[in-house]
């Protein structure tokens, strides 16, 4: 059923802002994609639909696109997006186990969407998060380190209505739908939670510190090109 | 000498409060910006050259020389385009590095757009990693209200817009040319070069595309200059880079090092491989850099000595495996990645990855035998250098390399028909679950 006036108002409103980014209109697709999957957490015939006529693209154009990039769901999903790393090394370092064990414990295979609608289980690809292996992905957000248990701990939670918290991340996890709006470049003011850094991320450092070690200091001033070491 | 670590890029990350324009602004951050605005643009593109600074994305090119082939007077609207679609398995240092210092990129981002004149500047970060989509949203907001985006900036006259885009999944569009056709809002797909992006890039219109680190290595470089950053790492390797420890080490992390420094002395400083076991093989670069074993324990980690020892530098990540990893199925991994991730423009490497996985598959369960390892090397020679970008080329890399360290491992799952490894051994709560 296409969007009711008052969606089609809302959302036109939205997508002015993202065209008016580009130089050229096209460039707004992918995130127009993003804001109708925010608008019923998939991008339906009707919002691929919404998207090729604000951009003047015929409908298979636009097919086209959202067939091609993972991010986008094709049929409706749950509210959390349980992502497990089963790359190489996220899999060998326990993420096979963590995938198997929530497959069991949840009863749905991977892409497949718990009976309450909460959990779409999904193993992915790196994440850049290889210093925190094993990781679990929930609507973008990292939760490192993870084990079969606090993995299992995770998803009971979140069918249980409650948002654990992310190891780097904001104070409360966003919905699927939310974390979309996010994506599509409507920021939702969590900007400033959670840590700067993680612990990995700060082991070099840290270490730099205890031992006094710094990169060296620039030549003295009057010599504008600097004269290295 | 024991090696010891540079921090630049990540000096300021343990401030809790590093993300933030105050912050970072207190750490001397935008007094680049201020000096290169006074600078002619020129000026800017010959320190870099100058600085050595290598593209720190994976390929290696010479940043200053990308600037320099950008046609000036030519009437065109020029781009800058920021690569932050890190997603080369084992990579991850751009990530942490728009998580904390997201201010360090756009700074190094208005003067890499000065320096080739563009007005309209783009941030294609990764959709995947959302916490760092809304710190670089929220640093480029601070930006423009401080003044340092947007019309006439610090009172110099230039003007720049700078976009926040988010990606959507395809580790294709980290190929520079992808990127651009997926920017321009179609399916990823690469391009063929010549004409490069410099002279046909988004819309065709002259464009530069610069990794992440590569970007937010130009501040320091426009602070101290050309030389002070040319003084560090090789004599062809210049300067410092992230090197990303992750796996089987005791303290996985980020360590900054001049270039040069060896995988010896990098896990000196993480703690060795971990308590009780020893190397196997590891990754110098991500996975699409060939492995290497403990036999390359000391080739000093710069683009030339990498190359020199049979694999690439690549992006510094160093991804680890200890004895009780199998190679086969680690290699039968990385190639289902690459098989997902083909774009399917080039058919050696959309069938290729396809085949391979079979074959990889059969070897794992002990179903394969001498031939099959023969026929991968046969699909490997045929995608070699047939395809439009560097994804084929990277899928081959584990496989060809792992069949010549470790052939035997191949094999002995045939004599048992089955994997002689224990998966459980390998994970990082061993049996305990």
């Amino acid at each position: 059923m296409p969007f009711s006036d008052e969606v089609r108002a809302r959302l036109d409103a939205d997508a002015d802002q993202i065209i008016s980014r580009y130089p050229r209109s096209r460039s707004a697709l992918l995130s127009l994609l993003h804001l109708v999957q925010a608008e019923e957490g998939y991008v339906s015939k009707d919002g691929a639909a919404y998207c090729a006529d604000r951009l003047g693209l015929s409908e298979t154009e636009v097919a086209g696109v959202v067939s091609y990039y993972s991010m986008y769901r094709r049929r409706p999903g749950g509210d959390y997006n349980v992502g497990v790393c089963t790359n190489t090394l996220c899999a060998i370092m326990g993420g096979d186990q963590i995938l198997a064990s929530l497959s069991e414990h949840l009863g749905v295979g991977p892409d497949e969407t718990t009976p309450d609608g909460m959990v779409t289980l999904q193993h992915v690809e790196c994440n850049a998060a290889c210093d925190y292996a094993p990781v679990v992905m929930v609507n973008w957000e990292f939760y490192d380190n993870m084990t079969p248990d606090s993995a299992r701990g995770l998803v009971d939670e979140l069918r249980a209505g409650e948002k654990p918290v992310p190891s780097r991340g904001p104070a409360r996890l966003c919905t699927w739908r939310e974390a979309a709006r996010v994506l599509a470049g409507f920021p939702d003011g969590q900007a400033g939670d959670g840590p700067a850094a993680g612990p990995a991320t700060l082991a070099g450092l840290m270490l730099a510190r205890e031992n006094g070690w710094t990169a060296p200091e620039p030549a003295a001033k009057g010599d504008p090109a600097g004269s290295g070491q | 000498m024991t090696a010891t670590l540079t921090p630049v890029l990540t000096a300021h990350w343990d401030d809790p409060d590093a993300f933030r324009l105050d912050a970072y602004r207190r750490a001397g951050g935008y007094q680049a910006l201020a000096k290169a605005l006074a600078t002619p643009p020129d000026d800017i593109i010959a320190m870099v050259k100058e600085s050595g600074l290598r593209g720190r994305g994976g390929a290696g090119f010479p940043t200053g020389v990308k600037w320099g082939f950008i046609p000036q007077g030519d009437g065109k609207p020029h781009y800058l385009v920021v690569n932050a679609d890190e997603s080369e398995p084992g990579t991850c240092k751009d990530i942490p590095l728009m998580l904390a210092t997201p201010h360090l990129l756009v700074e190094g981002a208005v003067i890499a757009a000065y320096a080739i004149r563009a007005e309209h500047a783009f941030i294609y970060v990764r959709g995947e990693v959302l916490h760092v989509v809304r710190r670089v949203q929220q640093a480029v907001a601070e930006a423009y209200q401080a003044g340092y985006l947007g019309r006439d900036i610090l009172g110099s006259g230039y003007d720049l817009e700078l976009t926040v885009h988010a990606g959507a999944g395809a580790y294709e569009c980290g190929e520079e040319t992808a990127l651009l056709t997926s920017l321009e809002g179609y399916r990823g797909l690469p391009r063929l070069k010549p004409p490069f992006p410099a002279v046909a890039g988004l819309y065709a219109c002259p464009t530069v595309v610069n990794n992440v680190e590569s970007i937010a290595s130009v501040p320091s470089i426009v602070a101290n200059g050309g030389r002070w950053f040319a003084g560090l790492g090789t004599e062809k390797s210049k300067g410092y880079g992230i090197f990303s420890l992750s796996g089987h080490v005791t303290k996985p992390g980020q360590y900054e090092a001049p270039l040069g420094i060896t995988l010896r002395e990098l896990l000196d400083l993480a703690g060795g491989v971990r308590a009780g076991h020893r190397l196997k093989f590891w990754t110098p670069g991500g996975s699409s850099t060939p492995i290497f074993t403990d036999e390359h324990l000391d080739v000093p980690m710069d683009f030339e000595s990498t190359a020199a020892a049979g694999s690439m530098l690549g992006t510094r990540a160093l991804q680890i495996f200890d004895e009780t990893t199998c190679v086969v199925r680690a290699v039968l991994r990385w190639n289902q990645f690459y098989e997902h991730e083909s774009c399917g423009k080039c058919t050696p490497c959309r069938e290729g990855t396809f085949w391979m996985t079979l074959l990889l598959d059969g070897l794992e369960r002990g179903e394969g035998n001498e031939e099959d390892l023969e026929k991968l090397l046969d699909i490997c020679d045929n995608m070699n250098g047939r395809v439009f970008c560097p994804l084929g080329d990277g899928a081959i890399s584990p496989v060809v390399s792992s069949i010549k360290y470790f052939r035997d491992e191949f094999l002995e799952h045939h004599k048992r028909g089955g994997c002689p490894f224990d998966p459980a051994a390998a994970t990082l709560f061993g049996d305990a679950q």
